[in-house]
């Protein structure tokens, strides 16, 4: 049989590098079902038949966030044969609030008590005996960022199989006799190794711990919490929690000798003074985000990306064409394979440069402890768009892709922050739009550089506005989480792990993109090279041009209706967004100064803008709707993120053209009506504080 | 009337009496520590006014300032 082992912790604890220590390169991640949260396992290191499952990185057993849910429900129902749980000595009061309430779990335990390096530079010791002895279980020192104590570790936690910590832990005597009045009442009803965990959770009135008990025991549990608190003139949960503390306090008292470290300032906290002080935080910020923007999406990234882009297009998809040819494959194989799979493939895979540079920085943001002072710099004016100060990562990754852009998501705490920034971050240009603002910024407005500035500008005004309209639809809605994050030491990351985690996210990015789009590609190159009798045919008379032809009259109010190519090069453009300006070079046959003069000759510049704006705001490509769907969890919930996001665009780019077409001198059209109707109700959306209101009072009265 | 973390400057400390409020917050404001009798400092406040940096039990945290009403100090 397998022997699982978890490992838990507080975040930033040091819990990923001692995973990856513990288990070397066998890593295996996925998700824990039913939420997006994600699960990593892997063999433990010289080990047979030994699995460790990484939990994710909590403060409590509490049930409110799917991290805690999910670490909660594994620790109890599936019941590991051992825990690991790393503690940060550095911060050991804190990490041991989680401590406690694994030990009263009652599954054999080692604590891993990690970060000694740093502890032992500030002068700090700590007797790990008497720790070990006040807490009922093995005590080792590690230092996970060098390696130190992973194999004691191993060793140790091989050695408690079969023998459950010790229940030791004795909080006030008041507060023993209620525990021990709980333990009666639920005796028996639940497993007993466990049975303190759930008393104190019940005494807590913790909302999941009772979800299997029968209604009369909760009665009975209820009036056993009322008189605790009468009995200790508090209330219940802060009962507890100063209860924890206070042990937590004196057993740290006992075995902890703090040297002279009250009064010395740290090296991180000489840092955190300059890097978020009151007038230097926001130019310093500035700085950093203008850097990552520069280096990623300006220069050294780009410079990889057109590299492979170029290679791909120009070497490896004529020298496969050639060699399909010489094999005598037949035509529309040939085509299908590289026009269609290795162009669409390879459009995504090209940003893959790019892409590493962008997470390269990001990771060592991440990892020196930056990353929490971003949210902590920008939280003020994204709550007040009903977003998070986390949510500005995922938009500023968004400027290269919306693929890791929606990704980076993740981070976000909050369940409907995280969903709304999900659905939105593919707002902001990508790099893959910039060709497409290109094209229209040449054909039409004389390159002018404002195209683009503008186009940002609308990206973020679209991401601050939704933050505001989606939160009110009720399954986004939510308890607003709270905002209370740690903001941990400043530290020199590991070039080991800061190369792995950036690998690691590459690959996720490859795979993500890869695979989804396989399918979208062979489907739209098939309609555009086939017509309806299965020929094979210009694009001009596939099956994607009469398609074209036959929706186009969708986009006549947005001033780019009547001619079939502009709605045929928005469909393409949901293979990857540059794909609007490769359609219209075969559409029109022609390199970039053709198709400018032909797009100049078909629309206005205010339909042209109009196609731009619905262009960069309507669905992403299908890359980034597939990891939409990964951080929704269902393609029910995808397809509402996608239609609003339709919706949206063409709310906007209508009532652009229909007002700019008076604004121009054209006249006035009838679809006016339709756009001061759509801007009322745009309106009324951001405004109104419960805009589905008169919905349900119809539904009502019917 | 009743003082709370949210009225106090810069490295000023101050001593938790009560947390008010429920649910999910004030149950996560107790699981970081922010329990009676705990000393806290406000380090600093963040570029744009809002939220505030504590420290408390050895480690630095940031609350808003609207949720840093909740805790009662003295």
């Amino acid at each position: 049989m397998v022997t699982r082992i978890a490992l838990a912790g507080n975040p930033n604890s040091g819990k990923t590098t001692m995973f990856n220590k513990l288990t070397g390169s066998s890593q295996r991640v996925g998700n824990w079902p039913g939420v997006t949260v994600e699960r990593k396992e892997g063999k433990l290191k010289g080990e047979a038949d030994t699995k460790i499952v990484d939990l994710p990185g909590i403060y409590s057993l509490s049930p409110y966030s799917p991290e805690e849910i999910v670490s909660r429900d594994f620790l109890l129902n599936s019941r590991p044969d051992a825990v690991i749980n790393i503690v940060d000595a550095a911060n050991l009061e804190r990490n041991l609030y989680l401590t406690t309430q694994i030990l009263e779990i009652g599954i054999p335990t080692v604590i891993a008590l990690n970060m000694m390096d740093v502890v032992r530079k500030e002068g700090v010791e700590i007797d790990v005996d008497k720790l070990s002895k006040a807490l009922g279980c093995k005590v080792v020192v590690t230092t996970a960022i060098k390696g130190e104590g992973v194999s004691e570790l191993t060793e140790a936690v091989m050695s408690v199989i079969g023998t459950p910590a010790e229940d030791r832990l004795r909080y006030s005597s008041d507060l023993e006799k209620y525990i021990s009045e709980m333990r009666e009442a639920i005796h028996g009803k639940i497993p007993a190794e466990a049975e303190r965990w759930y008393a104190l959770k019940l005494l807590e009135r913790d909302e999941g711990a009772g979800k299997d008990l029968d209604t009369d025991l909760m009665a009975k549990a209820e009036s056993i919490v009322v008189s605790m608190e009468e009995g200790m003139d508090n209330d219940a949960d802060s009962i507890i929690a100063e209860e924890r503390y206070a042990l937590i306090g004196k057993i740290v008292d006992d075995s902890v000798d703090k040297g002279d470290r009250k009064k010395k300032e740290t090296t991180s906290d000489r840092i955190d003074r300059i890097v978020t002080d009151r007038w230097l935080g926001l130019p310093i910020f500035a700085v950093i985000m203008f850097g990552i923007y520069f280096i990623a999406i300006e220069t050294i990234g780009s410079w990889g990306t057109d590299w492979l882009n170029d290679y791909i297009g120009e070497t490896v998809m004529p020298a496969t064409a050639d060699w399909l040819g010489n094999i005598g494959v037949s035509d529309w194989l040939s085509g299908l394979i590289v026009d269609g799979i290795i162009g669409g493939v390879g459009a995504v895979i090209g940003f893959l440069p790019q892409m590493l540079v962008l997470f390269l920085l990001l990771v060592l943001l991440e990892e020196c402890g930056y990353m929490a002072r971003v949210a902590f710099v920008m939280d003020r004016v994204f709550r007040r768009f009903g977003l998070s100060g986390k949510s500005f990562i995922p938009v500023l990754v968004g400027m290269g892709c919306g693929v890791p852009g929606v990704m980076a998501s993740r981070s976000i705490e909050g369940e409907s922050e995280r969903r709304i920034t999900a659905m939105t971050v593919t707002f902001i240009p990508c790099s893959a739009k910039l060709p497409v603002i290109a094209l229209i910024a040449g054909a039409l407005f004389g390159q002018s550089a404002l195209v683009a500035v503008s186009i940002y500008f609308l990206g973020i005004v679209c991401v601050l506005m939704s933050g505001i309209i989606l939160k009110k639809w009720r399954s986004l809605s939510g308890t607003p989480s709270p905002f209370i994050m740690e903001l941990p030491s400043y530290h020199m990351p590991s070039a080991v792990s800061v190369i792995k985690s950036t690998l690691d996210r590459g690959w996720a990015f490859v795979k993500k993109a890869g695979t989804f789009i396989l399918l979208a590609c062979a489907l739209v190159w098939f309609l555009s090279t086939f017509d309806w009798g299965m020929n094979m045919v210009d694009a001009g008379e596939s099956m994607l041009a009469d398609i074209g032809r036959a929706i186009k009259w969708i986009f006549v109010p947005l001033g780019f209706g009547d001619d079939w190519e502009f709605t045929v090069a928005t469909i393409t453009g949901l293979l990857a967004k540059e794909n609007v300006v490769g359609t219209f070079g075969v559409l029109f046959g022609a390199e970039e100064e053709g198709i400018w003069a032909a797009i100049g000759t078909m629309i206005t510049p205010i339909a042209g803008y109009a196609f731009l704006m619905f262009n960069m705001i309507c669905a992403p490509c299908f890359a980034a709707i597939g990891a939409i769907r990964r951080e929704l969890g269902t393609w029910k919930d995808t397809g509402k993120a996608v239609l609003y996001q339709c919706t949206l665009a063409y709310v906007l780019a209508l009532i652009f053209y229909q007002f700019a077409y008076v604004i121009a001198g054209y006249g006035v059209e009838p679809w006016i009506v339709l756009a001061v109707a759509a801007g009322a109700a745009l309106i009324y959306m951001l405004a109104s504080k419960d805009p589905f209101k008169i919905f349900r009072r119809i539904g009502s009265d019917a | 009337m009743m003082r709370t973390l949210k009225d106090l400057k810069p490295s000023e400390t101050c001593k938790v009496v009560k947390i008010h409020g429920e649910g999910r917050l004030r149950r996560r404001i107790l699981e970081m520590g922010i329990t009676k009798g705990c000393e806290i400092e406000v380090v600093k406040v963040a570029p744009l006014g809002d939220p505030i940096e504590l420290t408390l039990r050895g480690y630095d945290l940031t609350i808003r300032k609207a949720d840093a009403e909740y805790i009662e100090v003295e």
